[in-house]
């Protein structure tokens, strides 16, 4: 519906002006009207100082607190899920990590993992990824870190289960019933982009210090993407089909049963894959609230900026995360091209194939059960100590000799680009603000859009921290200014190119889970304690995904197009700017804006760096009890920021896309 | 035979199975051996019980919390369980009943306030012995170039040196970890400094920016405090601001002296003082001196020994102050 408004929209207004000259005229409006009313309503905020909200929700919060042991909600409720989840995790924590059930060794050795994995790898996906499973499970053991993993893994496995639980059966409701999807998706948008550090102590409160309080930190920024793509996947099924089934005399429950929930399986595998993807992104942040595994080890390591062994560590967390995308992509094409050609393989292979796999299996789990060697990874087998010295060696090597120029590059951003627009943006009284949003929103979107803007604004002036928002918006745009430079430039390369797309997607997937925690020193050492080295580790993280979005943009031009603009001689360059960049407009679109939303999401790990504003308040308010509720609000302020941002950016881009339509 | 015949990667599957199958034979059960070092473990355990020991995120805590959690696990008996938290989780995990003791604190007087004297949930038990300092430093090359910047009253002459790309003109005074007590920016206003405080956010930051300081040579003054591992790698010169006089900090918008030198002390749950375990004997009467825990921060930091075997070290060698510690009995 909202599509078929903003083509309304488009349509009616068909601009006396192109959009851009508009967007122009504004800018420089702002601008003049700037120079006359430069630092009138900036309504600053000192860094200790709270307004009456924040002093509210601080009382609030702590009214919370203390009812904890009369409360029957705690009572009843919340201790049992407690119980629950703790229970779960230590069970198969038992399992594959820690010594349980009165033995000194877990139930399964790392054999036994290994081969269970790889048998998984194999039977689900294809022998490829066995391969790639077996040779990274292998490593954790390589890297010195078998346990370490496998605890993060039972967390990892036992968050994911939780949400996919949670989240698929939500997601199915959201897919059938509009009512509940449009209720359910500024949740979502809430959970996503609400800064972990803003619940996670008074999550302890509830869920007590340990793996239970670890376990919901890592679901509730788990289990968006499961219900969003699931409900995405019921309702992507052809309307026709639907009819048909319908029509043939199927109730609702059969037809969803039967067409829907088949259809969209593959859907829903992507779901799985993003779900696990997002559960490995807490592991660090799990780790500040006594969370075991890998996460552990990276802060510990941080404590003494040892960065070989923080590095170390984020690989294995960064192998795991490839080895289970891999892993389940593969399923997920597996169960396409099941449903494509029906069972093409002979069943009476592949029943001997699975029997060989589930012998060899079962053989090395027992194996791994009894005898110590197929237990305990070998100490001696360590390469972790070469892995260390290589990473301290290399982050040494840049901090020492790279100094100078990181730091006259530093400068040059600052100076000619982040300071003059923070200038702007912190020194416009907010209503000016508000008058250029609006206007933007208006330029840009639709009049849904103008009325959510006009109440995110009056919800920004509201939470009292006007000022530290502007600062953190000024840092936000110029990261994704430089994440689309690179986003284009890398995508452009990697779409036109399937050997480039190999060599970089794994440095891309390394990029997105690869703590920051293990990156933050080098950084701080080449750009100092200052914005701009937030903007980096912003980028860092979020360049990924933007050059993967431009890169399938690229990749979705029709060959034909781009042969005829060969055919008629264009050179390279003119295909790449005269038709496959207009052609995957929308992609690109879709680029910043997902950009924008990863860029916001690394705004607190940006006030650990000197980032400040926002992002300091949020860390601020988790490390000291009278900030707490002015923490609170700068995280309600981070979240209305990204909903505001995305909605402008999304409805933009759903707008190109029908102007590209109707003018090809 | 059967399956064999299907394809190579099976038949290579099963024979990898035999071949583990066979190398098997030799091997060593899982219980057997191992359990050994546990059961001599459990023949010295008296009435100790469980003790969980917080572990808040730096060195020089864990160098302490370290030694005791060694010296109660082995002299003792005990069962340390060792959390790592944050300082406010720490505090919150009185109220839960899942922190026992907290090793080193420093000064917190709205926590104490909140689980000391309202909530009743926790007490003090004395001091460590360690002696905090917190103020304004420089790297050791500024103090050799410019040797009266270790005056406050000079700093302004030497401001334009302390400029950055964030400090908007004026001198930058870099601040650290938020849950770090700090006047820094009245202390800023109230000494009329043309200086601006940047807040970096966290401890990596500040250390980072030191270390780079020193090696490149460029200017910085900073926020930090001792003992602190950092100062054995690099000797940070700690400038002199008017000094501290009893109550002088009292109203925090009107701060125009030097900070006070902080006694770190123990505090522990109500419940675990309460219980008569020797490890409260332990926690309370353990004290050591600031160059006793930068010596162990110094194993872990630098020489890259585990918290355990740093403790261990220290241990061994200096008996007689253990000794002190333990239970009278």
């Amino acid at each position: 519906m909202m599509a078929a408004l903003s083509t309304l929209s488009g349509g009616l207004r068909r601009p006396l002006w192109p959009r851009r000259y508009l967007l122009a005229a504004v800018i420089v409006a702002w601008v003049l009207v700037w120079l006359f009313v430069r630092g009138q309503d900036t309504l600053q905020l000192g860094g200790a100082e709270l307004t009456p909200l924040h002093a509210r929700l601080n009382e609030g919060s702590e009214a919370i607190d203390n009812s904890r042991n009369d409360n029957p909600l705690f009572l009843y409720f919340i201790n049992y899920i407690r119980l629950f989840l703790d229970e779960s995790i230590t069970f198969v924590q038992g399992l594959i990590s820690q010594p349980s059930f009165g033995r000194p060794l877990p139930v399964i050795g790392w054999l036994g993992v290994v081969a269970i994995a790889t048998a998984v790898a194999w039977l689900y996906g294809n022998r490829k990824v066995a391969l790639l499973t077996l040779a990274g499970f292998v490593s954790f053991g390589l890297l010195g870190l078998w346990e370490e993993s496998m605890d993060t893994l039972a967390l990892v496995l036992a968050a994911v289960a939780l949400s996919l639980l949670i989240g698929i059966p939500l997601g199915i409701w959201a897919g059938v019933n509009d009512r509940f999807n449009r209720l359910v998706t500024p949740v979502l948008d809430f959970m996503q982009t609400m800064p972990t550090f803003v619940y996670l102590a008074p999550l302890t409160l509830f869920f007590l210090i340990g793996p239970a309080s670890a376990t919901v930190a890592t679901i509730i920024y788990a289990v968006p993407p499961a219900i969003r793509i699931t409900a995405h996947g019921i309702r992507e099924v052809q309307p026709e089909t639907l009819e048909a089934s319908t029509s043939l005399g199927s109730t609702p429950w059969q037809s969803l049963r039967k067409v829907q929930l088949p259809l969209a399986k593959r859907t829903i595998v992507v779901g799985i894959n993003q779900t696990i993807m997002a559960a490995l992104c807490m592991v660090t942040i799990a780790a500040l609230i006594d969370a075991p595994g890998l996460g552990k080890s990276v802060l510990k390591a941080l404590e003494t900026l040892d960065v070989g062994t923080a590095f170390n560590a984020g690989l294995a967390i960064v192998v795991m995360a490839i080895v289970l995308d891999r892993l389940t992509s593969a399923a997920g094409r597996r169960v396409e091209t099941a449903h494509r050609a029906g069972r093409a393989q002979k069943p009476g292979r592949r029943r001997i194939e699975v029997a060989a796999v589930l012998v060899v299996t079962a053989a090395a789990v027992y194996l791994s059960h009894v005898y110590v060697w197929a237990a305990e990874f070998a100490g001696d087998a360590n390469v972790g100590p070469y892995v260390r010295r290589g990473a301290d060696a290399a982050s040494q090597w840049a901090q020492d000799n790279l100094f100078v120029y990181t730091s006259a590059f530093k400068n040059l951003i600052t100076y000619s680009l982040l300071n003059p627009f923070e200038a702007l943006l912190t020194g416009s009284p907010w209503w000016l603000i508000g008058i250029v949003v609006i206007a933007f929103a208006a330029i840009l979107s639709n009049i849904r859009v103008v009325i959510m803007c006009a109440v995110s604004l009056g919800l920004l002036v509201g939470l009292g921290l006007w000022q530290d928002t502007m600062v953190t918006l000024a840092s936000t745009l110029v990261a994704t200014v430089l994440v689309m430079i690179l986003g284009v430039a890398f995508g452009v390369w990697m779409g036109r190119s399937g050997r480039v797309d190999q060599v970089l997607r794994p440095v891309l997937d390394a990029g997105q889970t690869m703590p920051p925690f293990v990156y933050l020193v080098p950084i701080l050492g080449l750009f100092g304690a200052t914005r701009f080295t937030a903007i980096i580790a912003a980028v860092v993280y979020a360049a990924p995904v933007a050059i993967k979005l431009t890169a399938d943009g690229i990749r979705g031009v029709s060959s034909a197009a781009v042969e005829a603009a060969t055919a008629a001689g264009s050179s390279t360059w003119q295909v790449i700017s005269k038709v496959q960049l207009p052609m995957a407009r929308s992609a690109v679109t879709l680029a910043t804006s997902q950009g924008l939303i990863y860029v916001l999401a690394m705004v607190v790990v940006g006030g650990l760096v000197g980032a400040g504003a926002l992002g300091y308040d949020v860390v601020a308010g988790f490390s000291q009890l009278q900030l707490r509720g002015k923490g609170l609000a700068a995280g309600v302020a981070i979240v209305v920021l990204g909903i505001m941002l995305e909605r402008i950016t999304r409805t933009a881009a759903r707008r190109a896309d029908t102007v590209a339509r109707g003018t090809r | 035979m059967t399956v064999i015949r299907t394809g190579p990667p099976r038949a290579i599957a099963l024979m990898v199975a035999t071949g583990l199958f066979v190398s098997a034979c030799g091997g060593a059960k899982v219980g057997e051996s191992p359990s050994a070092a546990q059961q001599t473990g459990d023949a010295g355990k008296k009435a100790c019980g469980a003790v969980n020991l917080a572990i808040n995120p730096w060195v020089g805590y864990e160098a302490t919390a370290g030694v005791i959690a060694y010296v109660a696990e082995k002299k003792l008996g005990c069962t340390v369980t060792k959390k790592d938290l944050k300082e406010e989780v720490a505090w919150q995990g009185f109220a839960t009943g899942q922190v026992d003791a907290i090793v080193e604190n420093w000064s917190h007087e709205d926590l104490k306030k909140k689980y000391i004297e309202e909530q009743k949930v926790a007490v003090t038990a004395g001091s460590t012995g360690n002696k905090g300092v917190i103020g304004w430093y420089v790297p050791p090359w500024m103090a050799e170039k410019y040797p009266d910047i270790t005056d406050y009253k000079n700093l302004n002459k030497y401001a334009d040196l302390f400029k950055t790309s964030e400090s908007g003109g004026k001198g930058q005074l870099l601040d650290g970890d938020p849950s770090f007590v700090t006047n820094d920016a009245a202390l800023v206003k109230n000494l009329d400094l043309n200086y601006k405080v940047v807040y970096a956010g966290s401890e990596a930051a500040l250390i980072t920016g030191f270390r780079q300081a020193e090696k490149q040579k460029t200017p910085m003054l900073g926020y930090f405090y001792e003992p602190q591992w950092f100062l054995s790698e690099v000797k940070l010169v700690k400038v002199n601001l008017p000094e501290y006089t009893e109550g002088c900090d009292a109203d925090a918008e009107k701060v125009a002296c030097d900070y006070p030198l902080y006694d770190l002390d123990k505090i522990v749950s109500k419940k675990f003082a309460d219980s008569g375990s020797p490890a409260y004997d332990l926690i309370k009467n353990f004290s050591w001196t600031n160059d006793d825990q930068n010596l162990v921060a110094k194993y872990i930091s630098e020489d890259k020994m585990t918290a355990e075997e740093a403790s261990e070290k220290w241990v061994n060698d200096n008996p007689d102050k253990v000794k002190a510690w333990l239970p009278a009995s």
